[in-house]
């Protein structure tokens, strides 16, 4: 009996229909969980502006997050502006980092020295995207933070140790697609721009990385979404100050680091509570906008074959 | 033949995804029905506070070898997180270094306290910062930011670097209340675990934060305020007043495996040992009772 069932499966294996069942079950669970999440995040989040009466102008624009303060003192208030500039200021710097180095780490490897740059050179960036980011974290808790306050000066935790190391895990992101983007270029761009006499600094410089500008747009984007969203190793290093920094070297806040460090303390549905989904949200928001970047901003422009 | 071995790894997929599913539902804890002293029995899931967690799990390591039919999960995730859940009856057991009372957000009056034990905050500082004792108006100048350097308050010529807990944490909530008399901290340095604000307060020159005792190591120096030392005698005694309870909360008055557990956790078997050997001031040894308004009577 029981064999038969088996054999049963397998005769309906062999047929079309499980497969097509598979696959759409498997899409069908990336749509709804997606869907699910951003229905979840939108309720938790909009309740801060909706029960809450919170306007969405004093979130975003004021710096006084002050959500343990008594009605009678003139509180609770959540705002949360020295967190948003925290999150800006670290992922672009970072960005601004990463990204020159990653253009020439990709042009090494796809036209450079493509043999051991792609037998060495590739793997070991590939290999800093493997890393784990509390031990990003941790070696820069341990080595960066300890040598910016004896060398550099501050107190070492900064906006200065949150980019370097952001900049480090960003990179990877930025390599693979910028290579992908110029090995997938026609070889009569290169052999046209070398025919014409151009030297091979130029034939890169004036031809090649315009050509692949969509593929350096779109891995720039990448790189900053996840510079953007990347929480663990940069709260260990950047000291976690809720206040707008002045200088490289001022401790600071990001959006992650602030919900990390309150959300298992605050009671579901508090106002508290409810102004950190109303981060999330705002999370959310911004690699939609990323992702469309992506998507629409990107494919216009550069050379396409 | 490939074709089959390929649809065999995706049916075994499929099983092992359902299995897991499986077992995510079956953590719903169940209240115990057993309700006699020999045959306890029934699960226990106990949430909350990171601070409370080892003792938490050692207790109940101990009452499982004791009552073998009764299982108890521990589980982090901040006070917060342990409140909400017993409120909502996802836990039988919620633990919280704070009052319900004092958290916004809880009601409260549905909840029933049992207090552990005590945990002493001590102020503390940079090894090389030679100052032993503040007076509480020093200390309430230092963290709201008047005072900047430490040679106002008779330390060296050195600029003050202040650590602090996140505003949503148990310690913070304490230290602001008794320590600093509600005052509001300027803004510093903030790190999730004690662990790392000792780290920071031992690295950093000048810096100040403060832990509970159970975190001192001889790494930072404890400060005493007002000339009184950050002991457990002190603190037992109620001359030493910035201290703070670890709660365990139950919805309603507790009963069966739960009950049983709660009254481990007070006797000597927890109080004498586990306890201590944490850094903790068993609760059976305090001679002053604190209320969640601060009123202080003896016990």
């Amino acid at each position: 009996m029981k064999k038969g069932v088996i054999k049963m499966i397998f005769r309906l294996g062999c047929s079309e229909l499980l497969g097509k069942c598979l696959t759409t079950g498997a899409a069908l669970i990336a749509i709804v969980s997606t869907i699910t999440i951003v229905v979840f995040i939108s309720m938790k989040g909009l309740s801060t502006f909706t029960n809450y009466g919170v306007s969405i102008k004093e979130f975003l624009f004021s710096v006084d997050w002050l959500p343990d303060r008594l009605p009678e003192e003139g509180g609770p208030q959540v705002g949360v502006l020295a967190f948003i500039f925290g999150s800006v200021v670290v992922s672009m710097l970072a960005v601004l980092l990463s990204a020159p180095l990653s253009i020439t780490c990709a042009v090494f490897i796809v036209e450079v020295a493509p043999f051991w740059g792609q037998r060495f050179l590739q793997p070991a960036i590939e290999l800093l995207a493997g890393i784990p980011s509390v031990v990003y974290g941790y070696i820069g808790l341990s080595v960066l933070v300890p040598f910016i306050r004896d060398n550099v000066g501050g107190l070492g935790f900064s906006v200065l140790a949150g980019f370097l190391v952001l900049s480090l895990m960003i990179l990877p992101t930025i390599v693979s697609i910028l290579t992908d983007s110029l090995r997938s270029l026609p070889r009569e761009y290169k052999e046209a721009a070398l025919a014409l006499g151009s030297t091979r600094w130029q034939a890169i410089r004036l031809v090649l990385i315009p050509a692949a500008r969509s593929g350096l747009i779109t891995g720039i984007v990448l790189g900053l979404a996840r510079a953007f969203g990347e929480a663990l190793a940069v709260q260990m290093v950047i000291g976690n100050t809720r206040k707008i920094p002045t200088s490289i070297l001022d401790p600071v806040i990001t959006l992650t680091s602030a919900i990390t460090m309150d959300m298992g303390n605050t009671p579901m549905g508090s106002l508290w509570n409810s102004a950190l989904w109303s981060m999330g949200l705002f999370l959310l928001i911004m690699s939609f906008f990323f992702i469309l970047v992506v998507r629409y901003g990107v494919s216009k422009g550069g050379i396409t074959r | 033949m490939l074709k089959k071995s390929k649809i065999m790894m995706v049916a075994l997929l499929c099983l092992v995804a359902m299995a897991a599913l499986a077992g995510c539902g079956g953590q719903d804890a169940k209240q115990g029905a057993g309700g006699s002293a020999q045959q306890l029995s029934g699960n226990i899931t106990v949430v909350g506070s990171t601070a409370m967690q080892p003792l938490a799990e050692q207790a109940a390591t101990q009452f499982m070898a004791k009552n073998p039919n009764v299982k108890i999960v521990v589980q982090g995730g901040g006070s917060g997180t342990g409140l909400t859940q017993v409120s909502q009856g996802a836990a039988e057991i919620g633990t919280s270094d704070i009052f319900a009372e004092e958290k916004d957000g809880i009601d409260a009056t549905q909840l029933t306290d049992h207090q552990i034990c005590v945990v002493g905050i001590a102020a503390v500082v940079n090894p090389a910062i030679t100052i032993d004792n503040l007076t509480k108006q020093q200390l309430v100048d230092i963290f709201t930011g008047k005072t900047t350097n430490w040679k106002s308050v008779g330390g060296p010529d050195q600029k003050i670097v202040l650590v602090n807990r996140p505003k949503a944490s148990g310690t913070r909530a304490i230290f602001k209340k008794y320590a600093l008399g509600g005052a509001e901290e300027a803004a510093g340095i903030e790190e999730d675990s004690s662990g790392t604000v000792r780290k920071i307060i031992k690295e950093t020159p000048g810096a100040i934060g403060y832990l509970a005792l159970s975190y001192l190591d001889g790494s930072v120096r404890a400060v005493n305020l007002d000339g009184v030392a950050p002991t457990k005698e002190n603190i037992t005694a109620g001359k030493y007043l910035v201290f703070g309870y670890e709660h365990c909360y139950t919805k309603g008055k507790p009963s069966g495996a739960v009950a049983a557990f709660l009254e481990y956790m007070m006797s000597d078997d927890v109080q004498k040992t586990i306890v201590p050997q944490l850094g903790y001031i068993p609760e059976t040894e305090m001679k002053i009772v604190r209320d969640a308004s601060g009123n202080i009577k003896n016990k």
